[in-house]
């Protein structure tokens, strides 16, 4: 992060020992030398922005348990920088995790309008995913992709809160791959 | 047990006579089948009668008999804290005959008549405020009735050019499949589908 010459895009955390206080003497050395770090500004903003990821956490049905279940002590997605947000306009993920039926969609649509760019959206569990247990009801909308555009989709019936952890961290990947400055 | 609800079954026939079509205990449990024209005489008389004191009313709900003239049955649940006891009134009645309202005896009834009117289509008399509760807001049909089918008619999406959610006629991919081939409710199929050459094949290797 920061240092100049990287032969690698993607660099793993380094564990405390010889090779992390060569990298921190470098860039404290440059620090004293120039003044200043050069660095790109691209992967800043995603680091800045996969680094604190709020969601708005719209849970539905069942899968919102769960979604409580990865955000209490045992999957704690605080240590993430990813703390619920109960407003779309102060948020960058929605979350969908639930049942979307008929009656909600309008209101769903509203929401995620609401939000600003950049927005992406987690899709969690079958019923979101696809229409799910319910996907052959009279009033349920087969998958929350015909309202909104879909980032991540996390399977499962409810997806275990690991899952969901491990989807947030998909996107925090995909954001890094695929982000820029200006959308 | 029994014994305490056929008493109170005949008590009931006794009290309200030509109301009641019938007294069964099945089960454990009692039920009254009335008259549909004296539902508010019935639950009145539950209600406030010293030996009933049916005082709180657990439930309204529909059954869609599609094969009878009178194809809909509205069934009340009563309890009696003061007697421990449960009774169900049941009464029929068609599509195009509405059922007197008992908001004015058990404020409950409410939104409970208002479930059976969106999901079976039975309207009920002097009701505050009859109209939908559970389905969406512009939908057609009543969704419980078995001649309504499970994926309905109508399915929704978003509209990028028109910037809302549309309506559109239903599309499956692919249409419902039902697997159960060994429910206790349909009975054990003895020949499970796909086998029916196996006994020819048997027949074959015997020889």
């Amino acid at each position: 992060m920061g240092v100049t010459d990287t032969a690698q895009t993607e660099l793993a955390p380094l564990p405390p020992g010889e090779d992390q206080d060569a990298i921190l003497r470098q860039v404290t050395g440059e620090l004293q030398d120039k003044g200043f770090v050069i660095a790109s500004v691209d992967k800043l903003v995603n680091w800045a922005r996969t680094g604190s990821l709020w969601p708005m956490t719209f849970g539905l049905a069942c899968c919102a348990i769960e979604m409580m279940h990865a955000y209490v002590s045992r999957y704690d997605l605080d240590r993430f920088g990813v703390v619920p947000r109960p407003s779309p306009r102060q948020s960058d993920v929605i979350i969908v995790a639930g049942t979307l039926t008929n009656k909600m969609a309008p209101a769903f649509r509203k929401v995620y309008d609401q939000m600003a760019e950049p927005r992406y959206v987690i899709s969690m569990g079958s019923c979101a995913n696809g229409g799910g247990y319910y996907h052959y009801s009279y009033s349920v909308v087969r998958g929350c992709d015909r309202v909104v555009p879909v980032d991540v989709y996390v399977p499962g019936c409810p997806p275990t809160a690991e899952a969901l952890v491990y989807g947030v961290m998909q996107l925090q990947k995909k954001i890094k791959r695929t982000g820029t400055l200006f959308r | 047990m029994d014994q305490a609800l056929k008493e109170l079954g005949g008590y009931i026939r006794d009290n309200l006579g030509s109301s009641v079509v019938d007294v069964t205990v099945r089960l454990g449990e009692l039920s009254v089948e009335i008259e549909r024209a004296d539902v508010l005489r019935v639950l009145k008389f539950l209600r406030d009668d010293a030996n009933c004191q049916f005082l709180t009313l657990l439930d309204v709900c529909g059954v869609d008999y599609p094969d009878d003239d009178e194809r809909f049955e509205i069934v009340y649940h009563l309890l009696s804290m003061t007697h421990n006891t449960r009774v169900r009134i049941k009464l029929r009645t068609d599509e195009d005959t509405p059922v007197d309202s008992a908001t004015g005896l058990f404020n409950a009834a409410n939104w409970w008549e208002r479930e059976v009117w969106d999901m079976f289509g039975v309207a009920f008399v002097d009701h505050p405020d009859l109209r939908r509760i559970l389905t969406d807001y512009g939908f057609e049909g009543h969704p419980l009735r078995k001649d309504f089918p499970l994926t309905g008619y109508v399915e929704i999406r978003y509209d990028d050019e028109q910037k809302r959610i549309v309506y559109e006629p239903v599309k499956l991919t692919q249409e419902f499949r039902s697997f159960d081939f060994l429910s206790p409710w349909e009975g054990v199929q003895r020949m499970l589908p796909g086998d029916e050459k196996a006994d020819d094949a048997a027949e074959e290797e015997a020889k």
